[in-house]
């Protein structure tokens, strides 16, 4: 029995308003009281808009509540968003996070006060360098995406320092989304390879337009069809030949933890997204954590300051001449470093290797038992995830859009759809180690039957969801966006 | 779907339509409308810029996705299509019409030589698929 039902139609916040009514009493205001007029420039001032919501608050409880209850998390159902490794993420971590030690910490505290902390930083960079196979990390960015901005302005220094810039970055058809916009906002130009039928990177297709200007190929690995690049060293090796370096994007790291090296694959730099592979909430808007790895010849290079250990004690090294510098105050998101460090040590080097190990399998499962049921464009052993697409119901009128619709209606979340762009009206399911087989088989039925559903009675898929919520208009919200509430009657 | 058989087309799935004077006018197939999805928002080149052969022109979003638009020809934007910035929508609904993007004059007729025709367009997205 639903008591409350969270999606039941309940007046908006605006709507409760009455006017007067307050939470909490103000204390007398102890300055003298201007006129917003004559202290703010006219241009900063709103005219159009009335008062925020004035409510109790217990109506403003029930409000953010209710709020809560409408949302979908990992701790609330499978998530198998392909490529953002949505797992769950062990409490404990983030008690861990929340120590007053770690908690109250100033970020000017001096050295001598703070050594726990800068040793768990300089043990993390040591564990995410065993990890990944590189010589030196450094945990400033913000998350990945800055990270991938850090690795390539190293890259860039590192060809300046010698007089020689070069200006191409090659990025892969397979790889994140994310890649081509960092290589162009580091000042580089991203070149395009397509990967073909392989669903993998060739020597040969990489020599069409690998040269002397080009300053790195940067790739995922496992790559976003969940393959992985099994042309790897031999492809590393010829981009070092041409002098150029190989930058992996490490966000899908949750596939090769305690199993395979990036180092021993000729990567020079990786990222690492501890927000997806370290046990930090990812979603949401952060905070994430992006730190990077490089091979020895690109330390010089790392942001500053850079966490030293002399004997037994921890400083913060600055001099540093040829870093590229700061990328942001301070030394990064410490409390996802916490949650990544505790994680680590919990799992050790044999629970890491478990976690890949079965988030492959249960990527492999949901292939083997889905694909002669959802076709499947690049049919072998996948990583972490696995790629479908829709042209078997496609024949019915029925999408990748109605399919990801439909599942909400079964209690799922929806996998990652329409990307990768080069599989069309691609599926792209990532179970990770989280779920149960219980809950796998639960979520593979759940497919089979939007796929009976879309051959005997395709309207009920096209009009998913119908379970509490409607489908919403996604280009009118983009074409006519309604972003503030505009009274009774009002919208448009 | 319909692909015109008086146009050209390339495989990053824009047509070439070839007016009089060395001019010629571009935008995107039925194909790749369809494949967007409903299309929002549109970026194009400002008039007397240059385009350059198989090189990014301009960017266009679509409920799904985001995508350059990569140029068929190498040229001088001589015309653009601001009412398709405005109501980027009507590309789902007319993509060889009133969905056209920009007229280009080209430096070199030749460039069009190697585009596709209609048949051999189709027969690659249907080796795409």
């Amino acid at each position: 029995m639903a008591f409350d039902d969270p999606f039941s139609d309940k007046p908006l916040i605006f709507e409760l308003s009455r006017e007067g009514r307050q939470g909490v009493e103000p204390s007398r205001c102890d300055v003298p009281e201007r006129d917003p007029e004559a202290s703010i420039p006219g241009e900063f001032l709103r005219s159009d808009i009335e008062g925020s919501p004035e409510v109790s608050e217990p109506e403003i409880i029930r409000h953010y509540t209710r709020l809560s209850r409408l949302n979908y998390g990992v701790d609330t159902g499978f998530y198998p968003l392909g490529s953002c490794t949505m797992k769950y993420n062990p409490k404990v971590n983030e008690d861990i996070a929340s120590f007053e030690g770690f908690l109250l910490l100033h970020p000017y505290q001096p050295e001598e006060l703070c050594q726990g902390a800068l040793r768990l930083m300089y043990e993390l960079e040591c564990y995410l360098a065993e990890v990944s196979g590189m010589d030196s990390v450094t945990l400033q960015p913000s998350a990945g995406a800055q990270g991938e901005f850090c690795g390539l302005l190293t890259i860039d220094a590192y060809f300046r320092d010698r007089g020689k810039p070069r200006k191409k970055v090659i990025v892969p058809d397979t790889a994140h989304g994310t890649n081509p916009a960092s290589t162009s906002l580091a000042g580089f130009r991203a070149v395009t390879v397509r990967t073909g039928k392989e669903g993998v990177l060739t020597l040969d297709t990489l020599k069409e337009v690998m040269d002397n200007d080009t300053a790195a190929l940067m790739l995922t690995n496992p790559n976003t069809l969940g393959l992985f690049e099994r042309h790897i060293k031999e492809i590393s090796d010829y981009v070092h030949q041409m002098g150029g370096f190989v930058y992996c994007d490490g966000a899908n790291l949750n596939a090769l933890m305690g199993i395979a090296k990036l180092g021993e694959m000729g990567v020079d730099i990786v990222q690492f997204n501890l927000h997806k592979t370290f046990s930090t909430p990812h979603g949401g808007g952060g905070p994430g954590s992006g730190p990077v790895g490089v091979k020895k010849i690109l330390e010089p290079y790392l942001p500053v300051p850079r966490i030293r250990k002399k004997d037994d004690r921890y400083t913060l090294d600055y001099n540093q001449p040829r870093s590229i510098g700061k990328l942001r105050a301070f030394y990064g998101n410490f409390s996802v470093m916490v949650k990544a460090y505790s994680y680590i040590r919990r799992m050790g080097p044999e629970g890491l290797k478990k976690a890949s190990t079965v988030a492959i399998v249960n990527a492999n499962y949901i292939k083997e038992r889905l694909k002669s049921t959802y076709h499947l464009p690049f049919d072998r052993a996948c990583m972490h995830e696995c790629v479908f697409s829709d042209r078997f119901q496609s024949q019915y009128g029925v999408t990748t859009m109605d399919i990801a619709k439909r599942l909400i209606d079964y209690g799922f979340h929806p996998p990652t759809i329409y990307f990768p762009l080069i599989v069309h009206g691609a599926m792209m399911i990532e179970p990770t180690e989280t779920e149960s087989p219980e809950e796998i088989d639960r979520f593979i039925e759940a497919m089979k039957e939007i796929d009976r559903e879309a051959r005997e009675s395709p309207d009920v898929v096209k009009n998913a969801p119908t379970r509490g919520i409607k489908r919403i208009d996604e280009a009118g919200a983009v074409r006519r966006p309604v972003l503030r509430w505009q009274g009774s009657g009002g919208g448009g | 779907m319909e692909f015109p058989k008086d146009l050209k087309y390339t495989k990053e799935h824009e047509w070439v339509r070839t007016e009089e004077d060395n001019i010629v006018t571009v935008g995107i197939t039925d194909y790749a409308q369809d494949s967007l999805g409903d299309v929002v928002y549109i970026e194009l080149p400002q008039e007397g810029g240059t385009v350059t052969k198989n090189e990014p022109f301009g960017v266009v979003e679509s409920v799904k996705s985001v995508s350059d638009l990569y140029s068929p020809v190498s040229g001088v934007v001589k015309e653009v299509n601001e009412e398709l910035i405005e109501s980027p929508e009507i590309i789902n609904g007319d993509p060889y019409g009133d969905a056209w993007m920009i007229k280009v004059e080209i430096n070199s007729p030749e460039e069009l030589d190697d585009l596709l025709t209609s048949e051999e367009y189709q027969k690659f997205i249907e080796e795409e698929k």
